[in-house]
């Protein structure tokens, strides 16, 4: 059994909060320029140029890409031949995301009570969500979720008679209804079946894969295809000031579901759309 | 929207006659002192007035800025400084507004009664441009904690701004720029 010692996973885990927050992936970046290109509205353009001029500016290293540095979301994939020396993965996590936080001068979101609102002050806990895979590696992905987008998320229950076109009229009512608020062009998270709890998880899952990546089974591949389309169709653009761009990409996660349920996850994300990973 | 038309100068305080001027869609800098405030600085707002006590500042003619920036570093004035989601303060600003509010700096739409309040009292609210904090902190040019320094990033701020980018979302003729700029480029039946 290979052992990792916790430090590692607290400095490896505190890099990727700063990474994420200070230098947007390349695929981002990418789909950011090809939008600027796509886009009609003037306003449209201008908010696009923006958004790169910001990255650029965040890279340099001083302020991070936005304020708000997110909910610290860890999506983990434990080896079963390694195991975590000296505390638990969940305490290692916490303790890197507290030091990256930190240290990074990144804002601290997370208050503790939902209720009484007192800040935690150092951005802990973090949402961890950690699968069991063959070998020794730990593969930690990680992703700072703001609140804007994630606030109009939707989860829906539907019947399964109400199949695809239940489907569709879900996701576009909730991009709509969103307009301005998770600042887009956004990425389109949904997690089809499962169970209600498995289902959002799915959601902010499918937000992982790489833009411009396609999904492998053909059905999926259409209908993401078929939403993309719906969705930038409606007018709300870069920022929510008009425009032909409003996702960059509609990304679907699908598992399998009860005979009685059909849920549909919804998990907006905001062109800010910051992650990173690494591999231990 | 096609307006290649440059971006409007103002300077805080606004002028009624500046508001009067404004339409949604304008593109405008802003430079002067605004004062920053988001969720927590609403709550505690509400109850301050509700108990009929002093605001930490003159609200009269004021613009609220719905902001919670990142800690600033060693000799930096203010760290990412963008909007953050309006509507949460929806259930205070016709009151605030009632009371002589002039403007609001966010992002994201309003509900009826915000809208219905702008237009009944003669105000504005921008959008600032979302996510976009990096180069909105390099905007602001002093930023005093003012009220509240326990909340953290929730805390009441002065700020003082320059040239900061932000679009008329809703003016006094009751003009909607999110509304507009949607219908103009929507393909829904």
């Amino acid at each position: 059994m290979r052992e990792v010692a916790a430090k590692t996973i607290i400095d490896t885990t505190a890099a990727l909060c700063q990474k994420a927050n200070y230098h947007l992936p390349d695929d981002v970046l990418h789909a950011i320029s090809d939008a600027t290109r796509r886009e009609r509205s003037y306003l449209g353009r201008k908010a696009l140029e923006m958004i790169s001029q910001n990255a650029e500016i965040a890279a340099q290293g001083n302020r991070p890409i936005c304020q708000d540095c997110g909910a610290a979301t860890f999506f983990v994939e434990l080896g079963s031949e390694v195991r975590v020396v000296g505390m638990t993965l969940d305490e290692a996590l916490n303790a890197g995301t507290r030091k990256g936080y930190l240290e990074g001068y990144l804002r601290t979101s997370m208050v503790y009570d939902p209720l009484l609102r007192n800040n935690s002050g150092d951005n802990t806990p973090p949402s961890v969500h950690i699968v069991s895979t063959p070998g020794d590696a730990i593969r930690i992905r990680f992703m700072p979720k703001g609140a804007g987008s994630d606030n109009v998320s939707k989860i829906a229950m539907l019947s399964p008679s109400d199949g695809i076109e239940g489907i569709k009229e879900t996701v576009i009512k909730c991009v709509d209804e969103a307009g301005a608020k998770p600042c887009p062009p956004i990425t389109v998270g949904i997690g089809i079946g499962g169970t209600v709890d498995t289902c959002v998880a799915l959601a902010k899952k499918a937000l992982f894969r790489r833009l411009g990546s396609e999904h492998n089974d053909l059905v999926y591949r259409n209908l993401e295809k078929n939403l993309y389309d719906a969705v930038n169709r409606l007018g709300i653009g870069p920022l929510g000031f008009g425009g032909t761009v409003t996702a960059l990409a509609v990304h679907i996660e699908a598992r399998p579901c009860h005979i009685a349920s059909l849920p549909v996850a919804v998990n907006l994300q905001c062109h800010a759309f910051r992650r990173a990973e690494a591999v231990i | 929207m096609k307006k290649v038309s440059k971006p409007r100068n103002l300077t805080t305080p606004l002028s009624q006659d500046v508001i009067a001027s404004l339409r949604a869609g304008d593109e405008c800098l802003i430079t002067g002192e605004i004062i920053g405030a988001r969720d927590q600085a609403h709550r505690l707002m509400f109850e301050m007035i509700s108990r009929g006590e002093e605001l930490p500042f003159e609200l009269s003619g004021s613009i609220i800025y719905y902001v919670g920036p990142t800690q600033a570093r060693p000799g930096q004035i203010i760290g990412s400084a963008g909007p953050t989601t309006s509507s949460r303060m929806d259930f205070c600003t016709p009151l605030l507004l009632s009371m002589g509010l002039k403007g609001m700096i966010g992002k994201g739409n309003r509900s009826e009664d915000v809208r219905r309040a702008i237009v009944k009292h003669k105000a504005v609210y921008f959008a600032a441009p979302g996510g976009l904090g990096a180069l909105l902190g390099g905007c602001v040019v002093s930023s005093t904690v003012i009220y509240g320094e326990e909340l953290g990033p929730e805390a009441i701020r002065l700020l003082s701004v320059e040239d900061m980018p932000v679009v008329v979302v809703n003016d006094i003729l009751g003009g909607d720029m999110y509304e507009d700029g949607k219908l103009l480029y929507r393909k829904v039946l």
